[in-house]
């Protein structure tokens, strides 16, 4: 028997199974940063609904319900932190907000994010979560992959640190841009990370998935995180790492 | 040696009664009456010219206006042709001397995607394009087009190439997507894209990138951030294929023409938008009932941003490459900013003018003047 507050205590983790659950983005902000020391910037950055989208229901309506179901404009919160009293830019996925899939918003707040950390010469960390490229906002949102990538070309060329936290599910559009893009990946244990649905491969390959197929360990054995890191220990590894490089 | 492509069949074109698609049935009968007439004239001896040229001008008219308005879905149907020139075709109909590089030097050569030096109307570049198959054989080899990590790392390998001795690049998208399966997870698909597009948007030389048939979400955009981006008239370029779309947000596959509609997947609409620079016209009744002529239109585009490109100097061309990649879809409300930004900042793309006037020559000007 797990208490709900004893597992909110704990970070959100189940203490007896180690489960790291899906956290929402002030939740994690919290979690991660100094007190008080968060300062959000383009928060009140808005969808449009630029394909006039409708599926059973309308995007802007879809919008609309998410708005008011989580208290969020959008999928990412983005902004300046300290983390174990180093300055930081910080942007957080929201995984309860459609799934954190990205389109307009979430792509010009990771884009911000990254210049933003580019001009301050600071540390950029992205932590990430998404279903992906948000189909609602058709190739609007597939050319946020290119956008954030283009962007983080410049932090790069301008020898800027950017640290990936990998967190359950990194998936589709996000993976293959801003999320495989960092210098340090570190990921969460058993974090669902990979390209294309669990669903779509067995279906295309006409046979099971092997055991723990797109898993951050998995990701790990291949070569594509550095790290796994328990979420009760992400603020000193950031720190660590933030120290290595110097910044 | 000059040329190592393997496919130099001739282009066939779609007159064989197979070859028209569903939407096309009144197409077909049409077609059939003109070759009945013929066969007549020619079996029997009589002299059947005017019927047949009266039946003939019924069909162009009947083709004219049955594409002058595709509906999405049917956009999606002629963008899959299984006649429509892939890769080899233009290669064989517009380069010359290609010299296929293979491999990534990782892991293997991938066939979905190839990459090679050429030369066309006096430039020579790195042509990156993907490779769909022609028969069933090819197909397989190059398993449909849907390219695994390996094909993206020799993409990119290619294209740094062509930095290094000052070739321009030029990618020609036609897939599916990007493979999904084990070893492509396991090699880091995800890891390859995104490279890609970190890569092509600093590589320091001119790329230019035509969707020549399926744009099919990442794995076409993994090839797909250049200077230039242009689409054929009749191609479609999409976040998630209408079937994958509809399978999620209608729970049935059934629904795909509804979600090629709300995709808004045609080169029309992200014109539009502000996604693709430029519509290249394809011939009356798509692609595939003119090869040669398509391809004289690719040519025609190529060389003409070859040479406009060629004219800057690269610090110029990739000011303007960031400027256009950083404006892309910026569909949203800033408050903080006076301007409501509904509509793509044109004024942050670069040389507005230019695009219009090339834009007006091969968008509208040039659809109208070849479909009348």
């Amino acid at each position: 028997m797990v208490y709900e507050k004893e597992v909110a205590e704990a970070l959100n983790v189940c203490p007896e199974c180690g489960y790291h659950r899906r956290t929402d983005a002030r939740t994690r902000i919290k979690q991660l940063v100094d007190p008080d020391s968060f300062e959000e910037f383009a928060a009140d950055l808005q969808a449009t609904d630029p394909l006039k989208f409708k599926d059973r229901i309308t995007y802007a309506d879809r919008l609309k319900q998410e708005q008011r179901r989580t208290g969020e404009k959008d999928a990412i919160v983005v902004g300046k932190a300290f983390i174990r009293g180093r300055a930081v830019i910080l942007g957080v996925m929201n995984p309860k907000f459609i799934m954190a899939s990205m389109g307009a918003v979430v792509g010009e707040k990771v884009t911000r994010a990254i210049e933003r950390a580019t001009e301050d010469n600071l540390p950029l960390i992205l932590v990430t979560a998404s279903g992906g490229a948000r189909m609602q906002e058709g190739m609007v949102s597939l050319v946020q992959m290119a956008k954030t990538a283009a962007a983080l070309a410049r932090l790069d060329d301008a020898g800027g640190l950017y640290i990936v936290v990998a967190t359950d599910p990194t998936t589709a559009g996000v993976a293959a841009s801003f999320a495989s893009l960092g210098d340090i990946v570190i990921a969460e244990p058993k974090a669902m990370i990979g390209f294309a649905g669990p669903r779509v491969i067995a279906n295309t390959i006409n046979a099971e998935l092997p055991e723990g197929f797109q898993t951050a360990e998995f990701m790990l054995e291949h070569g594509f995180v550095d790290r796994i890191v328990h979420r009760s220990e992400l603020r000193s590894e950031i720190a660590r790492i933030i120290d290595y490089c110097g910044k | 040696m000059p040329n190592d492509t393997k496919t130099s069949s001739p282009p066939a074109v779609a007159r064989s009664l197979g070859d028209f698609l569903e939407f096309e049935k009144p197409l077909q009968r049409l077609q059939h009456d003109v070759d009945e007439l013929e066969r007549e004239q020619r079996e029997m001896g009589r002299d059947l010219v005017g019927e047949i040229k009266q039946q003939r001008s019924r069909l162009r008219t009947r083709m004219r206006r049955l594409y002058g308005s595709l509906t999405p879905w049917e956009t999606v149907l002629v963008a899959r042709h299984p006649r429509r020139a892939l890769t080899p075709d233009y290669i064989r109909l517009i380069f010359t001397d290609f010299c296929e590089l293979h491999g990534d030097r990782t892991f293997g050569d991938d066939k979905a995607l190839m990459t090679g030096f050429a030369r066309i109307g006096g430039h020579r570049v790195m042509l990156i394009g993907h490779n769909k198959g022609k028969d069933i054989k090819e197909r397989v080899a190059c398993n449909f087009g849907c390219a695994h990590p390996e094909g993206y790392r020799k993409s990119l390998r290619a294209m740094r190439l062509a930095e290094k001795y000052g070739l321009p690049v030029v990618c020609l998208i036609d897939t599916q997507g990007a493979y999904p399966g084990i070893g492509s997870e396991e090699r880091g698909i995800s890891h390859a894209i995104a490279t890609n597009l970190m890569e092509m948007s600093r590589l320091r030389t001119p790329i230019i990138c035509v969707v020549i048939g399926e744009g099919g979400s990442g794995g076409a955009l993994g090839i797909g951030v250049g200077d230039r981006v242009a689409m054929f008239q009749h191609s479609f370029y999409s976040v998630i294929s209408p079937e994958g779309c509809a399978a999620i947000l209608w729970k049935t596959a059934e629904r795909r023409k509804h979600a090629a509609e709300a995709l808004k997947l045609t080169a029309q609409e992200l014109h539009k938008l502000g996604i693709i620079d430029h519509i290249l016209p394809e011939p009356l009744g798509g692609v595939h009932r003119d090869i040669e002529a398509a391809a004289a239109t690719l040519e025609k585009y190529v060389t003409m941003s070859l040479r406009e490109l060629g004219r800057r100097t690269i610090d110029t061309v990739l000011r303007a490459r960031s400027a256009r990649i950083r404006g892309l879809g910026s569909f949203f409300i800033d408050p903080e900013e006076p301007r409501t930004r509904g509509k793509t900042p044109r004024a942050r793309r670069p040389s507005a003018s230019r695009v219009a006037r090339i834009s007006g020559r091969f968008s509208s000007v040039g659809i109208s003047a070849n479909l009348s």
